[in-house]
């Protein structure tokens, strides 16, 4: 290998590199082969005695900070590219009210959702105050001599009573059931904006 | 070898060759080889040290019709030698110490 050539193949070596630390390097490397020659050295000698461009070059890369070799090379290509930027700027107009109006149906659907829950609920409670009342005005009718209409009023209450313990069954595991549901849509989106994270 | 303490005795190594006169790459590894091997690129990463450590300067001078990088210690170069030559002595010192207990555990 002649110097030349040793010097190309460092340069081919070299390239991730800044072009003026790449000629920073060759002039070292041609120096020390022009001394060898000027020591009596056949080019041939001098070279071998430097080593591989290879290796050389390698080492080189080895011992030069990250941040100093070529960004094309040692950065990863992801994110946004400024097309897609600006593409996405442009059409903001779209895409902005159709998020909304998306959301927004969502939402309205876990309101519905919700407002049944609620719904259930109250039932249940006024069921619960039916037989509280049932109860008191059997007793307001018993005392006042109405027997029958008493009668009659407390087995309103006790059936108020039956469905409100059959309801409260009904409730709780309709509130589990929405709880569970936001969670699981709150999981969906968060896992979706982090990338492909590991939100539970 | 400790690489910080290799690294360290490279410097000193480096900067002695360049003491009595400024000198260029290979007549550095040449006045260093009955001491030490070091390869250009070994070289290189030292010279580049020591330069951004303020510890040498470079200059380009026209050698044969071509030209060749002379490297010229700085006062905190020789300064840097001197501290070499005192940690020295503690190093000494010390390695009387660990080395007596050695013989008197025999």
């Amino acid at each position: 290998m002649n110097k030349q050539e040793f010097l190309r193949r460092l340069q081919q070596g070299l390239a991730p590199l800044p072009p003026e630390q790449q000629n920073e390097h060759l002039a070292f490397y041609s120096e020390m082969i022009d001394d060898r020659l000027e020591d009596g050295l056949s080019e041939e000698e001098a070279v071998a005695a430097i080593g591989s461009p290879e290796e050389i070059a390698a080492q080189i890369l080895a011992n030069t900070p990250l941040s100093q070799v070529n960004a094309e090379q040692s950065k990863p290509r992801r994110g946004l590219k400024t097309w897609e930027i600006v593409l996405l700027a442009v059409c903001s107009p779209i895409w902005v009210p159709l998020l909304i109006a998306a959301a927004s149906v969502i939402f309205s659907l876990f309101a519905v959702l919700w407002s049944l829950i609620i719904t259930l609920w109250a039932v249940g409670i006024s069921l619960v105050a039916g037989t509280f009342a049932g109860i008191a005005a059997a007793v307001l009718f018993i005392v006042q001599g109405h027997g029958l209409t008493g009668l009659a009023m407390l087995g309103t209450g006790l059936i108020c009573a039956g469905l409100s313990v059959f309801l409260f069954f009904g409730c709780v595991a309709a509130s589990k059931g929405g709880v569970r549901l936001v969670k699981k849509a709150f999981t969906s989106v968060k896992r979706r904006l982090a990338g492909k994270g590991t939100v539970q | 070898m400790d690489i910080q303490l290799k690294r360290g005795l490279l410097d000193v190594c480096v900067l002695t060759a360049i003491k009595k006169e400024d000198s260029y790459g290979y007549k550095i590894i040449k006045d260093l080889k009955p001491y030490i091997t070091l390869s250009e690129s070994t070289l290189y990463t030292i010279l580049k040290r020591l330069e951004t450590g303020g510890l040498l300067t470079v200059k380009t001078a026209e050698h044969n019709g071509r030209l060749r990088k002379y490297y010229h210690i700085t006062k905190a170069g020789v300064q840097r030698l001197e501290e070499f030559k005192a940690e020295w002595q503690e190093m000494v010192s010390i390695y009387r110490f660990v080395t007596k207990e050695d013989n008197e555990d025999e």
